[in-house]
């Protein structure tokens, strides 16, 4: 622990000491706050300590993709859910439906806290400081974390092109409105009939439980039709 | 001389703690969703920390990747979530336990 007395100069003390603690404040905020807006606002505070301690890092490329990325878009979409599903309520804290789990959850809590600030010490894995990448002066931090990326790493960078395609397009599966009353509840007999139809796409699973009389005009139009044309069609086209 | 990583990586595990305490211990899916960033935002604290210790920029860029498939995984878990409020307004954690829908 000697490593922690090392003397740093007044600035930086005072810069990490007021972005640690707007950091645990919001931590905490997000964790107690009974309403998720005011949760994610929170959560705002804790990501813009975290960039400040980047800067103080001296990694200000990541700093600022903090601010635009986490703070500018990802809790943006977080308010939008939660606006757009009207959560915004207050949740109750009174009864607890796992009887116990507060207090073990906070027991796992301190224990895993204590034994990561016990490897927090100045014992490392390895310790050895980098040969290849190293760091240079702050001023080209973009530059270094650029070159990194795009030549190094830059299969990972490729595959994180694939993954965020494949995350937009989940979520456009995902959030298609299903065509039929947002209030609905479900039951077990729509979802065992569902996949059925699975030859027959993803809209008629949706479609099918208890729509045939509401949008009769429409799913009389292709949703008989597609199971009888289904399957020839497939056959003719794959057999030659 | 800057501040000492092991104050990082104090206020990391911090961070990391409460995050997955608030994951273990909050009933709606919103904000547990939010305290798993708080723990990813701790990781990456971990991993701008220890790039300036071991002098290495790929921490740094590990950090990228790390926000990338937040940012991923942020918008597809918040479409499950729009999905589940959809079919039954108002699911806590608990009212979720069966994946059948």
């Amino acid at each position: 622990m000697t490593n922690l007395l090392v003397a740093a100069t007044i600035p930086d003390s005072i810069t990490f000491a007021v972005a640690a603690v707007i950091c645990l404040v919001g931590a905490a905020g997000v964790v107690l706050a009974r309403n998720p807006v005011h949760s994610a606002l929170m959560l705002v505070m804790t990501l813009f300590g975290v960039a400040v301690l980047f800067l103080e890092e001296d990694a200000q490329f990541l700093a600022a993709v903090q601010v635009i990325v986490y703070a500018g878009a990802i809790v943006v979409l977080f308010l939008f859910v939660i606006m757009l599903l009207g959560v915004d309520r207050k949740e109750v804290f009174g009864k607890e439906p796992l009887p116990g789990q507060r207090v073990t959850a906070l027991c796992l809590g301190l224990l895993g806290l204590a034994e990561v600030l016990l490897l927090a010490r100045d014992k490392w894995p390895t310790g050895a400081p980098s040969v290849s990448n190293a760091l240079g002066a702050p001023a080209d931090n973009v530059q270094q974390v650029g070159q990194s990326i795009f030549t190094t790493y830059l299969l990972a960078f490729e595959v994180t092109a694939a993954l965020l395609v494949v995350a937009v397009v989940g979520a456009v599966v995902l959030a298609r409105r299903p065509r039929r009353g947002p209030g609905d509840d479900d039951s077990p007999a729509e979802l065992i009939a569902a996949p059925d139809d699975a030859v027959t796409g993803g809209d008629v699973e949706n479609l099918e439980p208890d729509d045939d009389e509401v949008v009769d005009a429409e799913g009389a139009s292709w949703v008989p039709v597609e199971p009888v044309e289904g399957d020839p069609s497939e056959s003719e086209v794959t057999a030659p | 001389m800057s501040i000492s990583a092991a104050w990082y990586l104090t206020l990391a595990a911090l961070l990391f703690t409460i995050g997955a305490v608030g994951l273990l211990i909050r009933r709606n899916v919103l904000v547990m969703f939010m305290c798993v960033e708080l723990m990813l935002n701790a990781a990456n604290l971990t991993f701008v920390t220890f790039a300036r210790k071991l002098n290495d920029v790929a921490g740094q860029t590990a950090v990228f990747f790390v926000l990338v498939v937040a940012a991923a995984e942020v918008v597809v878990g918040l479409g499950i979530i729009v999905s589940i409020y959809r079919r039954r307004p108002g699911a806590t954690a608990d009212d979720i336990h069966g994946l059948k829908g």
